[in-house]
């Protein structure tokens, strides 16, 4: 499973911490936000797909989403969204969770999956290369792209200055 | 099995078609009280919530219902497995708990700080599981009211022996009060704020 | 009185399938897909997503697609599906601060750091139909530039330094929110309950009562301070993990108004604040909610309550279109006993008039 291509840092910094809150943090966000493709991508590219026990889920829910009144104050109930969560145990008796908005029920399972290899000294590297490390990439190019298309149509004013000086 | 994957394990197969089952027995024994009923299937809980009390668990609860549970209960795994399944949150009030489970041979001093709901809502009450450790041996008790013709004999081994003018005293609340569902084991007995125990001295 | 009655099974039946075959059009058409509605019609599957309080894109498009495009039917059929899914828990409140921007302009300042930045807005074009539309004309890609140094710091934190402007509320995170899916709704409420009522309320609604504040019914004197559109991220606390793990992203609307206030005996001059906050891209709606917002916190900062907008019990009541179409269409369903006893009663009251007449009248000649 280790193969040749080098570790990114990034990836050898999480390798050796696999399982700090901060790193499972990470993993969890990016899960969430993978795609369906990018999970069944890296999910064929696995050197021994393990065997899975669902524990929980899939099943999609809602979350009741809350903003604050005025932006800073007290919390309130602005509305819901559909969330898909699933729970797996792996042979070894790891447990990966997954959330994400939306309902896609094999995504969810998917992540969960991935959630629990991240977890293991033999996978993490894999899991990190793979997949986690690709969506950071795409999610990155993709936030750029957009807050330059958003900074394209930031209004310079020419202001003209009168008066003597 | 470590005492996270004990917070994992189990949980209904079935989950629609095993709530629903649990919840037409539990709808049966609350219009039939002082019947019993089986719990045929197996949630997989932890020591020492019951089987039965463990299904109930896992049909009543939900993220919106805040759910109290006795000493020996709160100190176990219960709590955090009907959290991962059920999703409900725990409270150490008794007053905010819509559930309150109650371990075999638990002191019950008073049913008077849980909810009873209010006049408007009589429906915002906690409901009691309580185990005893079985029906058919020990107090003989009649039971009467809606739901029974006349008088229905039962016997429960295990019931704080307060727990008869505790009742009493929650059914001079009508329409708030407490209801309770008994479990021994897979098997569990309903009595709705509404039945009047009499026991035979 | 209810009658039973049977019948029109046939009809209904036909009446659905005659629905299902106008709903597809002609069929030598193609039919439309939900990821078309979802990216070419984004603004409707919005405001479904915003009225009917559940944020999915695809769920929101697929009712939008099978009510033919009537969005208040939509909200209805999304609103019935909502009620299908269990509940797994609520978010970390959502900081609006911290959003990837695409839209953020203020009325109040015109340098401010970050900039106005116009997005993807219809306030520039000149409403003219566009012929290029009615053909699959290529259409350029967005323009780009380098981002902005600076951070997108809300209008509200400039004008708060001077003490010019109400602060936030301390944020109490103990307190529950209310929350009107779950508890029935009593008058008074807080603030917190009615901004749910207003961020899930019909947007033709709100606007018609924000525009009523304006023409002079509750006049609050508004400024836009600030409209934010883009991308938030949305956290929940999961207890197995023991800590907030992000969900992903959803596009919302944030409108900071800030209007001028002379001051009552509770409060000093200053500036105070109306909130909007709406799950998409629609800024209408943001702005009517925190018109509405300010209008209705007239009792707590000391106004007099005299025109609809301010009144809380008139405006939330009525603000939900599922209630409302729900309450105003039943109408056309069968009344026809109800109907038959108002027949009966109104044929009682002319006979009985007559009867009164022509006894007077009989009275009358009587006594000549």
């Amino acid at each position: 499973m280790e193969s040749a291509r080098p570790i990114e840092p990034q990836a050898a910094q999480a390798l050796q911490q696999p399982q700090t809150g901060e790193g499972r943090r990470r993993a969890a966000s990016l899960l969430a936000r993978a795609t369906r493709l990018e999970l069944e991508k890296a999910w064929a590219l696995l050197p021994k797909q393990p065997a899975v026990k669902p524990v929980r889920g899939p099943e999609t829910g809602l979350v009741m989403v809350r903003g604050r009144i005025g932006g800073g104050g007290t919390p309130f109930n602005l509305g819901e969204a559909t969330v898909t969560r699933a729970t797996i145990m792996l042979d070894s008796g790891t447990a990966g969770h997954a959330h994400a908005l939306g309902t896609d029920r094999e995504k969810a399972r998917l992540a969960a999956i991935f959630d629990a290899l991240s977890q293991e000294a033999d996978s993490h590297a894999f899991v990190e290369r793979e997949l986690l490390g690709p969506v950071a990439a795409r999610i990155a190019t993709e936030d750029k792209v957009k807050a330059e298309e958003a900074a394209a149509t930031r209004v310079d004013f020419f202001t003209m200055v009168r008066g003597d000086n | 099995m470590t005492g996270k994957n004990a917070v994992l394990a189990g949980g209904f197969t079935e989950p629609v078609f095993g709530s629903q089952s649990v919840f037409r027995q539990l709808m049966d024994g609350m219009a039939r009280p002082g019947t019993i009923q089986t719990i045929e299937t197996d949630v997989g809980q932890p020591e020492p919530l019951g089987a039965a009390a463990g299904a109930v668990a896992l049909t009543v609860c939900d993220h919106d219902t805040p759910v109290w549970l006795s000493a020996a209960l709160a100190k176990s795994a219960a709590g955090e497995w009907i959290g991962f399944h059920a999703g409900a949150p725990m409270t150490r009030e008794k007053a905010e708990a819509r559930f309150a489970f109650i371990e075999a041979g638990a002191a019950l001093a008073s049913l008077g700080l849980f909810s009873p709901g209010t006049q408007e809502y009589p429906d915002r009450s906690t409901t009691l599981i309580i185990e005893v450790s079985g029906f058919g041996e020990g107090q003989a008790m009649s039971l009467s009211g809606p739901g029974i013709l006349e008088a229905r004999k039962v016997s429960i081994a295990g019931l704080p022996e307060i727990f008869p003018r505790l009742w009493a005293d929650n059914h001079a609340l009508f329409p708030r009060g407490v209801d309770a569902i008994l479990t021994a084991g897979r098997q569990l007995m309903c009595l709705p704020r509404t039945t009047r125990i009499t026991t035979s001295a | 009185m209810y009658v039973a009655v049977k019948g029109g099974e046939a009809a209904i039946n036909n009446a659905h399938r005659l629905l299902a075959d106008r709903r597809r059009g002609d069929r030598s058409l193609p039919s439309i897909t939900i990821e078309q509605v979802v990216e070419q019609l984004g603004l409707s599957v919005d405001r479904v997503m915003a009225e009917a309080s559940l944020y999915d894109r695809s769920l929101a498009a697929l009712a939008v697609r099978q009510s033919r495009g009537d969005l208040i039917e939509a909200i209805f059929l999304l609103r019935a599906y909502r009620t299908t899914l269990p509940r797994f828990g609520s978010s970390v409140p959502i900081d609006t601060a911290n959003m990837t921007i695409e839209r953020r302009v203020s009325a109040t300042y015109k340098d401010m750091p970050g900039g106005q930045l116009l997005g993807p807005t219809f306030d520039y074009t000149h409403r003219l139909l566009d012929p290029s539309l009615l053909t699959d004309e290529e259409v350029d890609v967005a323009a780009r530039r380098p981002e902005g140094e600076d951070a997108m710091m809300r209008i509200s934190d400039i004008l708060a330094h001077e003490g010019l402007i109400e602060p936030d509320s301390a944020p109490d995170d103990g307190e529950p929110a209310g929350d009107l899916t779950r508890e029935p709704m009593e008058f008074p409420m807080n603030r917190d309950l009615r901004l749910q009522a207003l961020a899930r309320g019909d947007e033709g609604f709100l606007l018609a009562l924000g525009y009523s504040t304006q023409r002079g019914y509750g006049r609050n004197h508004p400024f836009v301070g600030e409209i934010r559109i883009g991308e938030v991220e949305v956290e929940l606390d999961v207890p197995e993990l023991g800590f907030a793990v992000s969900l992903g992203t959803i596009r919302i609307t944030e409108c900071q108004m800030v209007n001028q206030f002379k001051g009552s005996s509770k409060a000093p001059p200053q500036f105070t604040r109306g909130y909007g906050l709406v799950f998409g891209q629609s800024e209408r709606k943001a702005m009517s909610m925190s018109l509405v917002d300010r209008a209705l916190r007239a009792g707590e900062l000391g106004e007099d309550v005299t025109a609809p907008a301010q009144d809380e019990e008139f405006v939330i009541s009525h603000a939900d279109n599922v209630q409302a179409t729900g309450f105003v269409e039943h109408l056309k369903l069968p009344h026809y006993v109800d109907f038959q006893a108002e027949l009966g009663l109104v044929r009682k009251m002319r006979a009985d008039i007559e009867k009164a007449r022509n006894e007077s009248m009989d009275n009358k000649e009587a006594a000549e």
